[in-house]
């Protein structure tokens, strides 16, 4: 039986790291992540961690140290939000080619501008595309559950992976919360014994790369990606195993029946677990996916999800302004197109940007205008913004 | 012991031949008798900004590095550096390393004047134990001799051509070396490569043995971007340093040590004359560059026997 706590998203994080006790950590403020450093220097300042803390100077160096740590053979951690995690996105892409296990914490905020600190996921969806294995929560459980498992999933496959939760909805919200026992954490994580390190035998990392080779190297990142599908239900299980909260790469929610359907991401899922409840009493049969691995991308999953329903909507807490469609419903409509299914009739929504809240009744509101889709089979726009003054 | 040029070649090469940097180019000779000066037995992890130095010495599958050897990104060699020099903290401290190492950075005056400057300030204020070795030939030769901070005023450059209008360079050369002393190093000293390279030994030992962060300013001239016949490097090294336009001197604990003083200071133009990226500077009507190039010289020279208490 785990311990019963009461934390904020940040400091569940942190306290994971905690427990975890990695060798280094890199890390500069920006809201809503700073905590996290903040309450982890306090844990190294009191000698309660084995780790170094390194206070850079800008996140760009965050991510410069913890590539240089990760690859003299540490385990080697950082937090950013928003406009920390995009200054950091050129050291992101180094990171997964030269295959470091980094762990970054992640409480997503919107990007400038107009500057605003609060939630939406244009930080993390700007990076989807660096290589990174990117996780996202919907509770303070789920982020603290999803760090536990970090290490595993990305040193099993050779790629850094963010840990990404909503900021402020759950990283200053304080919810109650199961922690797991620290033996208990530590030997499920293990300890890290990378094959090489620039501290064991002489190593030489970060190569220039001809166009005789580039393409070889990206080839077996993507090899690792998609590798990394497996490894991340293995680990959810045995995870599951040890707490009872099993986890795998998306969560259906009544979606056995269902007839309209919305794929979310993150803290928006309880939001829409209390519409879908609601409208379910009017008999109304109405499901939810939750991603909660973006990168890889669960395409299979969703697929076979999605393939029975007559209307869903993909629901994007950022816009790609491509003019047509956020970035996720792009790939649930190419994973549908590419699996030949092609009956349900998809439209994307782009909601919650910059904090904008989302209600139950926002929701409820998505599902209206499935219903008038599934029903007239007039699919009208396909690119809508929701609850927004035009 | 007393500095010996032939013991000190002796000495293990840490930088194997074969790598593709220019003939005559200054970047290779500063690294490896910067690495010479490690002693035998010790390791190091190196640290390179993109740069010549890096694509020409690391091209897949093949390195010239015979430490180990870390390349990030251009801007970011002195935070990289801090990373692994934490990280061998941090494994020491749990027991799980018993070898000692040391750590040094290489970038050239693109990456450590201008884009890596950031990150050279945070990782010299934290005070790693690390050494930071800027090799300093004054422009971005890498992309095709464009100007950075670091090059004189006057030089012609692919982004300040001497034309009819602007004369080169509009602006003075930035001065590193006395900002990396206002961090409160323990450890800052300006070197190039003079006669039995006894100068830039001692420094780079120093630098290297020195607890804490070091920072070490080698000038290293480029054939191809000052237009000097490659084999003349040495006495253009000579003729910088014995016309003040390159000063060696070292700060220890804050502390100014002019390294050497010309007997005959000599005009800058005995410097000047010898490259073809100032070549317009003796062109008829002109003078008034050479004047004002003398000028900064002196000032900044004035300015470091004040500091040394000369």
């Amino acid at each position: 039986m785990g311990i019963r706590e009461r934390l904020s998203g940040n400091e569940a994080v942190a306290y994971a790291m905690k427990q975890i006790n990695p060798d280094v950590m890199g890390a500069y403020p920006i809201t809503p992540s700073t905590e996290i450093p903040q309450y982890f220097s306090s844990y190294v300042d009191n000698g309660e961690v084995d780790t170094e803390f390194i206070p850079v100077e800008s996140e760009h160096s965050a991510m410069s140290t913890c590539i240089g740590a990760e690859a003299a053979g540490c385990r080697a951690i950082s937090a950013t939000s928003s406009c920390g995690l995009i200054y950091m996105a050129e050291m992101l892409y180094v990171a997964a080619s030269d295959r470091l296990p980094i762990t970054l914490a992640v409480s997503c905020r919107a990007l400038s501008g107009p500057i605003n600190i609060n939630n939406d996921h244009s930080d993390a969806m700007s990076v989807r595309d660096a290589g990174w294995l990117m996780l996202f929560a919907e509770t303070n459980q789920e982020a603290y559950d999803n760090y536990l498992q970090a290490m595993r999933i990305g040193e099993a496959v050779g790629l850094p992976i963010m840990i990404c939760q909503d900021g402020f909805i759950t990283s200053h919200a304080i919810e109650n919360i199961e922690l797991v026992e620290t033996e208990k954490v530590r030997e499920f994580v293990g300890e890290y014994k990378p094959e090489g390190g620039l501290l064991k035998a002489p190593m030489a990392v970060g190569a220039y790369a001809t166009p005789a080779f580039y393409m070889e190297a990206k080839r077996q990142q993507a090899q690792a990606m998609m590798d990394a599908k497996e490894v991340i239900k293995k680990v959810g299980a045995e995870f599951g195993a040890m707490t009872g909260r099993t986890y795998g790469l998306i969560e259906k929610y009544e979606m056995d029946d269902a007839e309209e359907a919305i794929v979310i991401i993150g803290s928006s899922a309880g939001t829409a677990k209390e519409a879908i409840k609601e409208l379910r009493a009017q008999g109304r049969k109405v499901g939810m996916i939750k991603v909660r691995s973006f990168r890889p991308f669960p395409s299979e999953e969703i697929v076979e999800a999605l393939k029975g329903v007559k209307a869903f909507a993909v629901m994007d807490k950022d816009d790609s302004f491509n003019g047509h469609c956020g970035p996720m419903y792009a790939e649930v409509a190419a994973s549908l197109y590419a699996a030949g299914v092609s009956g349900p009739k998809g439209i994307s929504y782009i909601y919650g940007l910059g904090g904008r809240d989302v209600r139950v009744e926002s929701i409820q509101h998505v599902f209206a205008d499935l219903k008038e889709i599934a029903e007239t089979g007039n699919i009208g726009e396909t690119y809508r913004y929701l609850d927004v003054r035009e | 012991m007393s500095y010996n040029l032939k013991e000190n070649l002796m000495r293990e090469e840490r930088l194997a031949g074969g790598h593709r940097m220019c003939a005559g180019c200054g970047s290779p000779i500063a690294i490896r008798t910067v690495l010479r000066q490690l002693e035998p037995g010790d390791k190091a992890v190196v640290t390179g900004a993109t740069s010549c130095m890096e694509v020409s010495t690391f091209m897949y599958p093949y390195t010239a590095w015979k430490e180990s050897f870390i390349h990030n990104a251009f801007e970011n060699a002195a935070a990289t550096c801090s990373g692994v020099e934490t990280a061998y903290r941090a494994l020491k401290k749990q027991g799980k390393l018993d070898d000692t190492y040391k750590f040094i950075a290489f970038g050239g005056d693109g990456g450590t004047y201008d884009i890596g400057f950031q990150s050279l300030s945070g990782a010299m204020e934290r005070g790693h134990d690390m050494v930071y070795v800027c090799y300093d030939n004054e422009a971005y030769m890498n992309t095709g001799i464009q100007r950075s901070s670091s090059t004189p005023r006057f030089a012609d450059t692919t982004t300040t051509p001497q034309g009819s209008v602007i004369p080169g360079k509009i602006q003075n050369k930035k001065d590193l070396t006395k900002i990396m002393v206002a961090h409160g190093i323990p450890y800052v000293a300006q070197t190039t490569f003079i006669g039995n390279f006894k100068d830039i030994c001692e420094k780079a030992h120093k630098a290297i043995y020195t607890p804490g962060a070091a920072f070490l300013n080698v000038m290293a001239p480029c054939p191809r971007g000052w237009r000097y016949p490659s084999e003349d490097m040495m006495k253009v090294c000579k003729a910088a340093v014995e016309t003040c336009v390159w000063p060696l001197f070292e700060v220890v604990e804050g502390k100014y040590y002019l390294s050497y003083e010309p007997k005959n200071k000599l005009p800058v133009e005995e410097y000047l004359k010898m490259q073809g990226r100032f070549a317009h500077m003796f062109k008829p009507g002109n003078e008034w560059m050479i004047e004002a190039f003398q000028q900064e010289v002196d000032r900044r020279w004035e300015n470091l026997l004040a500091l040394c208490n000369l």
